[in-house]
């Protein structure tokens, strides 16, 4: 049996996790409410916009539940904008919000639109540590780690911003390991679920 | 250092995915553009007029002032789109010029060509193109669009057109995956669409790319009604800034795309949000005033 991941699915990329875990056997559920949080060994976040999801996330309680799912050792993902919502500090985001709302769950901060508008997004082969091959990777508007805190491993960086980090259950992406036929990430996000904590 | 590769169809179109579940808002000024923001929309669409007004004024609706466009992409962080008039070339090259993250070529603004369509492969920005049924849906999409709206009948606030488009297209699909295979060339003449994408259709029972709502959405019942039919997302235009309570009416909008299955959630953010934009009755447009038989 494999294990219960969640993907948020307030908008954005959400199916195309879905479809990528539910090949390598996982349980998937969709979540929007609180409720749907219950009994899942993770929880994917996936790209959109992120300042729709964070306003949702607000609009819907899910901060602190999500926390807590981390707390009682669940494993999280975040990819693009989800990758925002898990950092400490972002830097980027409208003037008029203030400070953009996070989980705070990675010490990093991260740099919204990093790389550009919609007309220098890019792909690439990017060598990740661990993956014995680069893995073509998807960067939309994508952000960036610019400060990455202490015990946060740094699997891939590219022109010199670390784009893949990992700390304590946490794992974010800046690009969208689910827009390509590569599910090698998935798979050790699945694998990383069934680890007993 | 590894190859990059900028403008591919994947990028495009892999962009266009990330606003599914979402709602793309028309807006005219940068002051709009902050509260579609903070409303939740996941991209502003940047133009002069909203289509009920272009509909009230009338005359030629073309491309927006470039000043208001740099206005409105500094006042957000979301993406901004812009619309360009059917088949005009360099009203899309100055968009493009300008950091547009998406150009719409509409029908809404006042064609400039009325045999082609813009060749939206030559650009590196992604488009999205309106579309009234499978056919034309594929054509666009054979031209280069990255993302398709069915078309509604803009500035009305009357969501029958968008429906009736929306169920064209879909059964169009489910029609296609019912056929076998050694009938998709003649499907393809029929539909004067490109055959490999009529294969594609058939194989994966749904449009290469994402596909929203757009015109006439005007409550968040009708946002919940297009996704329950099985579009992506929505478009909204005069829905919002022609009803009483611009914030409150897009906020419930973009909750609505969210919950759409959850009947309980909708009857709560349905609950007085005030007047919604007046609407027209189709009925009662004479053809000529029709926005969404432009395109062909």
């Amino acid at each position: 049996m494999g294990p219960r991941i969640g993907v948020l699915a307030l908008q954005g990329a959400f199916r195309e996790h879905r479809r990528h875990l539910e090949s390598l056997g996982a349980q998937v559920a969709e979540v929007r409410l609180p409720a749907d949080l219950e009994g899942l060994h993770g929880l994917v976040l996936p790209g959109g916009e992120s300042t729709t999801m964070a306003r949702l996330m607000t609009e819907y309680d899910l901060w602190a539940p999500i926390r807590a799912l981390h707390d009682r050792g669940g494993q999280l993902w975040g990819t693009c904008a989800g990758a925002i919502l898990l950092s400490r500090e972002v830097q980027g985001a409208p003037p008029q919000f203030g400070r953009q709302d996070s989980l705070g769950l990675l010490d990093v901060t991260v740099q919204r639109n990093a790389f550009g508008r919609q007309i220098d997004s890019f792909t690439t082969e990017l060598p990740v540590t661990g993956l014995d091959a680069p893995l073509p990777a998807v960067f939309i508007r994508a952000p960036a780690f610019v400060r990455v805190g202490v015990g946060v491993e740094v699997l891939s960086e590219f022109e010199g911003r670390a784009v893949t980090v990992r700390h304590n259950r946490v794992l974010a992406t800046a690009f969208h390991p689910e827009l390509t036929d590569d599910n090698r990430l998935h798979e050790l996000f699945v694998q990383q679920c069934l680890v007993p904590t | 250092m590894s190859d990059v590769n900028t403008g591919t169809p994947a990028l495009k179109q892999g962009f266009a995915e990330m606003f599914k579940g979402g709602v793309i808002m028309d807006v005219v000024t940068a002051e709009q553009a902050r509260i579609a923001e903070a409303a939740g929309a996941t991209a502003v669409m940047a133009l002069e007029r909203v289509p009920a007004d272009i509909r009230k004024d009338g005359g030629v609706a073309r491309m927006s002032d470039p000043k208001m466009i740099k206005e409105i992409i500094a006042a957000v962080s979301i993406p901004v789109m812009a619309k360009v008039r059917i088949g005009h070339i360099v009203e899309a090259q100055i968009l493009q010029a300008l950091g547009v993250d998406f150009i719409d070529e509409s029908e809404v603004l006042t064609p400039a060509d009325d045999q082609y369509h813009i060749l939206k492969s030559e650009f590196k920005v992604p488009f999205v193109c309106g579309a009234k049924n499978l056919g034309e849906a594929l054509r666009r999409v054979g031209e280069g669009a990255s993302m398709i709206r069915t078309k509604g009948e803009a500035g009305t606030g009357n969501v029958i057109e968008a429906v009736r488009h929306a169920r064209t297209v879909l059964g169009e699909i489910r029609a296609i995956q019912a056929r076998p295979a050694e009938e998709l060339m003649t499907v393809a003449r029929d539909l004067q669409a490109p055959y490999e994408l009529i294969r594609f259709v058939h194989e994966h029972g749904k449009l290469p790319v994402v596909n929203f709502a757009a015109g006439g959405v005007a409550t968040p019942a009708d946002a919940a009604l297009m996704m329950h039919l099985g579009l992506d997302g929505v478009f909204v235009g005069s829905g919002i800034f022609k009803s009483d309570n611009p914030e409150r009416r897009a906020e419930a909008i973009v909750k609505a795309v969210t919950h759409y299955q959850n009947a309980d959630v909708l009857a709560e953010i349905s609950e007085d949000l005030g007047a919604p934009m007046t609407g027209i009755n189709i009925d009662d447009l004479i053809p000529a005033e029709r926005l969404a038989s432009r395109g062909w």
